[in-house]
Parts: C-alpha cells; structure tokens; sequence
C-alpha cells in the first residue's frame, strides 16, 4: 500500500501531464496487448472457458482499437477548447482546459477481465493520471497476468495493480482517491460510492440490470435468421449470458413467440451443435457460487415448467444447457434478478407495444435492445423509454463504438466511457477566463446607486443600446 | 443576482430547442452498416439543496437546468435565510406548474426526510461536511449527486501591475460579494514580501473609496447572516496566532452582526484563518519570497474553487494555468466568471463534483442516451461461432481497421 502513496507523489511531480508520457504509455499497453494475446486468451480460458476467438474480439481486439483510437486523437483532446464570451465581459478571452484528475482507482469486474479493467484504464492514461487497477479476484489466472504483465511494460511509478479479495478492496477504499471508476454489481456499487463519499471523491458506477430484447413480429425469415444470430450471440456468445451488457429478457408478441423460439433453437444449433456441452464456442459459468445461483432461479417449479429449450444441468462440470423459458411468472427471482447467466426468458404481451409500459415500470436497464422493421416502433421506444443505451436490430455491439458513451442510468449506473467519453471522464475540465486591466467600468463598483443597477440589469440582458447610453452618462431608468 | 438568473433564463429559452436534438455522431466501420446518435433525455425527479448565501440564484439556477433538461423537481431553499426560503416557496406556487415544481421549505429534519427518498439526481450547494452527508445519502439508492462546495479561493497578486485596478476588482469580489460569504469570493492574497506593504495600502484606500471612513454607516456591505457565523468569524480574529497580525479593521459590533473589512498580515499556516474556508470579511495577506512559490503553496492545500492570478507576465500565466488545479481560473478580475455561461462553474476535489451553468446545467441534468440503429443487411458470419482461424484473421482486420485485410479475408485470402 506505501506504493499506492508514491503514485500521489509521481503525479504532484507532473510526469504524467505531457502528450509524450501518455502517448508513451498506450504505445506500451498496445504492446502489451499484441506481443501477450496467446497468453491472455489462455488465461480467460482457464477462468471463464472463452473460446480464443470470443476473447479476441470482446477482450483484445476491442482493446487494440480503443488504445488506437485514443493515440489517434489525444492532441485533439488535449487540446484546450476556446469558449465564447459575450461582448459586455470585453476584453476577455476564455478557454476549457482538460487537466487530469490527479490518482484514480479502478475496480474491475470478473467477467471481461481485460476489457473491463484496461479499457478504464486506457482513458485514465489518455487523460494524465496515475492509477491502481484492482482486477477481480474471481477470475484469478487473469487478475494475476495482468499483475504480472503491466509492471512489464507500463511505468511503475504511475500505474499499478493491486490484486486481492474483500479485504484490500476495503483497504484500497479507506484512501482517498481523485476518481473511482467500478464495474460491478449494485449491492458493491453502494458500498463504493459510501467510501467514496467520505473524501468527496467522484465515482462512476457501471453497473448492470436486466437488459432486455424487444422483438417485433418479423415477417421475412432472413430478417428473422439474422435477428436470431445476433440475439444468441449477444446472450450466450457473450461470456455465456454473463456480460452487463447480455440479452436478459425477450419481449415479443404472443402470436410471433412460437416462430420466434423455433429460430433461436435452430440458431443455437448451428452454433453450438446437437450438444452445446462439446461446443468449445460457449464460456462456463465462473465459480460454484454463480452455478449454483442460476440452478436456484430453475429450482421455482413455477419457472421449471417454463422451460421450453435445454434447461439441463450438470453438477460435477457447473454446466447449465442454453436454457430458453417462455413466460415465466413475472414475481419469480429469474424476472426479478439480474440473470447473468445462459438462461433466457421469452415474455409474451398482447401487443408489442406494451413492451414500453412494461420496461417503464422496472429499474431502468443499462441497454434496451429492438429488433424490428419498422422504424416508426424503433423510434417511439427510444423516445418513451429510458436507459444506458438503445441499440435497434443487433446488441452488444454498441459497445464497440467509441463515438457512443456507454453508461447506465439510474440502477444501471452513472457515468460514461469510450473514446472522447473516456477521456472526459478522467479530467477535470478547467474553465480559464482572462482579462486585462483595460476597460474598467466604475459600475461594477459600490457605493452602490440606481444608475449602477440600471447597468448591471443592462449588462445581463445584453442589452447594448442602454449600457452605451449608460457608459455616456445617460443612466435611464430601470424598466427591464 | 437576480439579473444573472434572468440572463441565465433568457439563454436556455433560446437554446433549448438546439440542446434537445439527438446529436449524429459516427459509426464505426466495425457495426457498418449502422447509425449512431446520443438523445438527451431527463433524468426524472431531482432535488435541489440550495444555500443561504444567494439564495434565489443558488436555488433558481439549478432549478433553471434541471427544468430545461425535463426534469421534476422539489427545491429546498436554506432554512438560514428564512425569508427568500418563504418568498420562493410562495412564488414558485404562483408562476410554476405545480405537479413537477415544488419548494419543499425546513431544516435539517426535512432536509434528513427528504435525503432519505430516492432521487435520479441530488444537487447540493453548501460545505463539504453536508456535502459528505448528501453523497453517502445518495449511495444507498445509487443516485448521482452534484456537489457545489467551496474552499480556500487564493488570490496571486504578482508586483508591476496596475495594483488599483486589481485591488478594485479583488474587493468587490471579497467584500462586494455579500460581504465575502460567497463560495467563489477571494480567500486569501498571496503576494511577493516586498510587495505586501503596498497591496495592503491599495486595499485600505479602495474600501475607504468604497464604504467610507467607517464601514459600519455604509448600506453597501452586506452583514454576517446570523450569530453562529458571527462567533465564528470571531474566533478567527480572537486566534492568538492572529490577533497582533491585523493591519486593518477588526471592529465588530455583535448586535448588529457586522465585522468591518479586515486585512491579516502574514497569518500563520495553521491558524484558524488559514485553514478553515474563512466565509466572511477577513482577508489574510500571505507573503512569499518569489511569487512562483504561491503555486507550491496553493498546489499543497485543497484544489479550492475559483484560483485567482493578478499579472501582465504572460510566463507567469501560463504557469498558473498549467500548474493550478480549481474549479475555475480567473486572470486579472475575480469573481466574473461565475456570470460567463459558456464556462461550465464547479469545484473539482474538494471544491465539489459535477460543473453546471448554459449548457452545462442542461447536460448535468440529462441522460446522455447512446443510441445505434442497424439494418438486417451486413450481417458478418464472422462475429459468430462455429469459430475458425479465418474468422479469427477477419474480426483482428476489422477491429484494427484493416480495410485491405477484410477484403483479403472475405475473398478467401488468409493475410499473414
């Protein structure tokens, strides 16, 4: 812990200020990306069962093109950004300038291991702070690689990882910090956000939530292949289910759900084969603990008799089939808990546009996911609900878009990242006015009398015509 | 004040129908074919805690942000300044739509009832010890929360410049804003040794000018809100480490709760005056040997609010703007930018979470919404398993926005 003191001094010394040093940093942690992939996709295969090529394209290769994108852009970043100034403040100049926060704290999450901890990680670089990253504990081949790979290649007095359990997370919260950035459950997020609170410490919570899947009625079975494709992806391509941003729920009408669920099944097939358990293609569930709270949301007779795919489970490999469940009761804990996990519950409604109400009436999830081919329905679900993101005919991707912030709202969290977001995010952004000493008007001073009011009142509504009658000595009287 | 609040108003009326549009932004090649914008949406119902210093601008222009963003809110005035807390209470009835307005009036109970609720947004305008209070509140139903708190505002006043045009400015900023009890209002001066004696002088001539021999017959000078500040205030001046370094004023007069002007030669580091937000008309004057050591001394204390440099030395501007962290810089006025809607106006550590004012409000008031639309068309095998090399070779083009590389791929060329 005295190392976590020594980054304070690293950056009260302004080594981490300059372009080169951030620069210099992303070039490493590309590096350590590139020169480390077999390594690091062994390692997520060893916590999570991630096939090489998902832990390419979710983990690394997500990676690879953030830290370009931020190298990319950083001078434009770093950039100060001139702001207008009304006339009356003449002569003033004003600028927002970008300046680091000063130490940040990096709370990672077990199920993106890499993602979720360099990608923070990339944007507190890009903007000039130090920082700890405290990768999860659940995953430990993980958490130890990166405990191993970043004193290789990222400055040590700047950054550091800290690996550990409940204990050092309490440690590590006792200390004050410039901003904490956590991804994880909510229950966690408020304990952060209190620790938080008692050194006025800025926090962004990336939570999670039940983020659900509306599906339209779909008319054109190519459109309906190519829905389902990204649907299975996005729920069991997705580390299993166990991803903030997976397919939670399905909303479809009654009358389509049947159509619907011989789609997904004949796209799991493709993907996973007659026996997904010999598929290398889909992650396992993380620990005995997660295993076993996903059996208990099937344990609910009311829930087991939903079942309408799959649904088989295997204690000694903590396996649980891709499991689909049409109309499961809505006070059951599989529709009232986040599922993070390779079940998916197929909720039918009369018409879909109840959907709306039905998303307005829950905790508002951190993606909201639309199939359709109507854009008129795409648009009135954007407008009438509220949530981290909405993303229309596909899911999960969204997340790969640096132009678009990714965050939560209300239970799914607050505070943004990605790209710019990322960047802004990091910094304190300084607002700079400067004046000379030029152009003093006496009215901005006491003792005060009706005429200097009448200024004042002038100034604020720009209204110039009456502060030049004013500054010749005409003080008309207040009206406005 | 009020005018500032009208300009405030005037603005967003004007602009609010350009903040609200989606904005476009674009897509990456690796969703193509995709559109993306951001919708700004409200948050929902918010809570805003005001303070008692100005308390119609502290109250009115959050108030005015969380409105314009199409936000409900309940607004709770200061209890301390009972009289603006009625008349907002009363006015907000009259002029606004009461089934999403409403002023919530009372103290620490209401104030505890209400923080117990759960909001989509708290802001809060007061001190860091309340400010703590109304995070921890606020994490137990994850509710983001705004801080506007204050600090120890410095005041560089480097040598061979016009010194009264600058003192003029630092003591409407002090003295003329509500009698220093104000988050933004100077704290403390920092200058050169040799320099002291004539910004002492400067000041004692320009309050003269301002409020008269005796300040107490002056109507200019606001008084001290109530007699808790006042004991305060008076314990910084009764500080033994103190008492013998006041150049000017000092006088009090308890029934009344007025403190004339006071300026503190040289207190010590660990006195109440210098580590305490002082709030109130005493200004401490600290003297360093070269004007460049005052950003060491400001760079040691809590990041403050506003961080105020008097100079005509570009080098020294440049310096301060690049080595002095605050909600806020000012060079060569005080106080102004407060009024500049185009300069989002928080704190940063210590000094507060979260920046408002223009647009600023509108944004800290909304959810940023990120929003991709895609077609069925474009759809790549690749994203999906049965994995094979091949895909593996195409998803690295894709990412690293090897437009060569996905070509090779999809006419069957593995690149090495």
């Amino acid at each position: 812990m005295e190392e976590v003191e020594k980054l304070r001094d690293t950056f009260r010394r302004g080594t981490t200020r300059s372009a080169k040093w951030r620069k210099g940093q992303l070039t490493s942690l590309l590096k350590l990306l590139t020169q480390n992939e077999i390594e690091i996709c062994k390692a997520l295969q060893q916590d999570l069962g991630k096939h090489h090529i998902e832990a390419y394209r979710d983990e690394v290769g997500l990676l690879v093109k953030s830290i370009k994108h931020a190298l990319k852009n950083l001078n434009q970043w770093m950039a100060p950004v001139k702001a207008g100034v009304p006339l009356v403040a003449f002569p003033t100049s004003a600028a927002l300038v970008p300046e680091p926060l000063g130490n940040v704290l990096i709370f990672s999450s077990w199920n993106y291991p890499f993602g979720l901890s360099l990608e923070p990680l990339v944007g507190a670089l890009a903007a000039g702070n130090t920082a700890v990253v405290k990768p999860s504990e659940t995953s430990p081949a993980s958490s130890s690689l990166l405990a191993k790979l970043i004193p290789m290649y990222l400055d040590n007095k700047a950054i550091i990882v800290v690996e550990g359990g409940v204990v050092v997370c309490e440690q590590l919260l006792q200390r004050k910090w410039d901003l904490i950035f956590f991804t994880g459950n909510p229950k966690i997020g408020r304990l952060v956000m209190t620790a938080a609170a008692k050194h006025l410490t800025p926090v962004v919570l990336e939570l999670g939530g039940k983020s659900p899947a509306v599906v339209d009625t779909l008319s054109s079975y190519r459109d309906r292949k190519v829905a389902s494709a990204r649907m299975v992806s996005a729920k069991w391509g997705s580390c299993n289910g166990q991803a903030c941003a997976a397919v939670d729920y399905v909303l479809i009408d009654e009358k389509f759900a049947s159509t619907w669920i011989v789609t997904l099944k004949s796209t799991l097939k493709t993907f996973y084969g007659d026996d997904p358990k010999q598929s290398n293609a889909i992650s396992r569930i993380v620990n005995k603990h997660h295993y076993l709270r996903l059996k208990s949301l099937l344990a609910d007779p009311r829930v087991s008799n939903s079942v309408v795919h799959g649904g088989g489970v295997d204690d000694d490999n903590m396996y649980i089939e891709p499991t689909i469940l049409l109309d499961p009761p809505l006070d059951s804990e599989i529709m009232t808990e986040e599922i993070f996990g390779p079940l998916l519950p197929i909720i039918t409604l009369k018409r879909i546009e109840e959907s709306i109400e039905f998303i307005n009436s829950r905790p508002k999830p951190l993606c909201l996911y639309v199939f359709t081919s109507r854009s008129a329905l795409a648009d009135k679900i954007v407008v009438e609900t509220s949530s981290g993101s909405v993303t229309v005919n596909d899911a999960t991707v969204q997340y790969a878009v640096d132009s678009l912030p990714f965050g939560g709202v209300g239970q799914s969290g607050f505070g943004r990242y990605h790209g710019k977001f990322s960047f802004d995010t990091f910094s304190h952004t300084k607002p700079i006015l400067c004046r000379g000493f030029m152009f003093e008007v006496y009215s901005r001073y006491p003792p005060w009398n009706g005429s200097k009011l009448n200024f004042i009142k002038s100034v604020y509504a720009f209204n110039y015509w009456k502060l030049v009658l004013h500054l010749l000595g005409f003080g008309s009287s207040a009206t406005t | 004040m009020i005018s500032l609040t009208r300009s405030e108003a005037k603005l967003v009326l004007k602009e609010l129908k350009s903040w609200m549009k989606p904005e476009k932004v674009s897509s990456s090649l690796a969703t193509f074919p995709s559109s993306a914008e951001i919708v700004s949406e409200p948050l929902g119902v918010v809570l805003v805690i005001s303070a008692w210093n100005y308390p119609i601008l502290l109250s009115l222009n959050p108030l005015i942000g969380a409105i314009v963003a199409g936000n409900a809110v309940v607004l709770k005035p200061s209890e301390i300044s009972p009289a603006t807390s009625s008349l907002l209470a009363t006015l907000i009835h009259e002029y606004l739509d009461n089934s999403a307005i409403r002023v919530v009036e009372g103290a620490v109970a209401e104030t505890t009832a209400l923080l117990e609720q759960k909001w989509d947004k708290i802001m809060y305008t007061g001190n860091g010890k309340v400010g703590r209070i109304v995070m921890s509140a606020a994490a137990k139903h994850l509710t983001p929360v705004i801080l506007e708190l204050g600090g120890k505002c410095p005041v560089i006043i480097d040598s061979d410049i016009n010194l009264e045009v600058a003192t003029r400015r630092i003591v409407v900023g002090k003295w003329g804003s509500n009698n220093g009890q104000a988050c933004i209002a100077p704290d403390y001066i920092i200058t050169e040794k040799s320099n002291a004696p004539k910004v002492v002088e400067s000041f004692k001539s320009t309050l003269e000018k301002f409020y008269g021999k005796d300040p107490f017959e002056s109507k200019d000078l606001s008084r001290i809100v109530n007699s808790n500040h006042f004991a305060r205030l008076s314990n910084m001046l009764d500080d033994e480490k103190v008492c013998d370094k006041i150049v000017h004023g000092g006088q009090r007069d308890e029934k009344h709760l007025m403190i004339a002007p006071t300026l503190i030669q040289d207190a010590p580091m660990d006195s109440l005056v210098m580590s305490d937000e002082i709030f109130g008309p005493l200004l401490p004057i600290i003297s360093v040997d070269k004007i460049d050591e005052s950003f060491e001394l400001i760079n040691s204390r809590a990041k403050p609010l506003a961080a105020y440099l008097f100079t005509s030395d570009k080098k020294l501007e440049e310096k301060f703007v690049k080595s002095i962290s605050a909600g806020g810089l000012l060079v060569n006025d005080t106080c102004l930018h407060l009024t500049i809607s185009s300069l989002p106006f928080g704190g940063v550590g210590d000094s507060g979470i979260g920046a408002y004012h223009g647009k600023f409000s509108f944004d800290i008031f909304s959810h940023k919404k990120a929003v991709l639309r895609r077609s069925f068309g474009g759809d790549l095998s690749a994203r999906y398993p049965p994995y094979t090399p091949r895909k593996q070779q195409f998803l690295k083009s894709l990412l690293a926005l090897d437009i060569l590389g996905i070509l090779l791929v999809l006419i069957g060329w593995t690149k090495n």
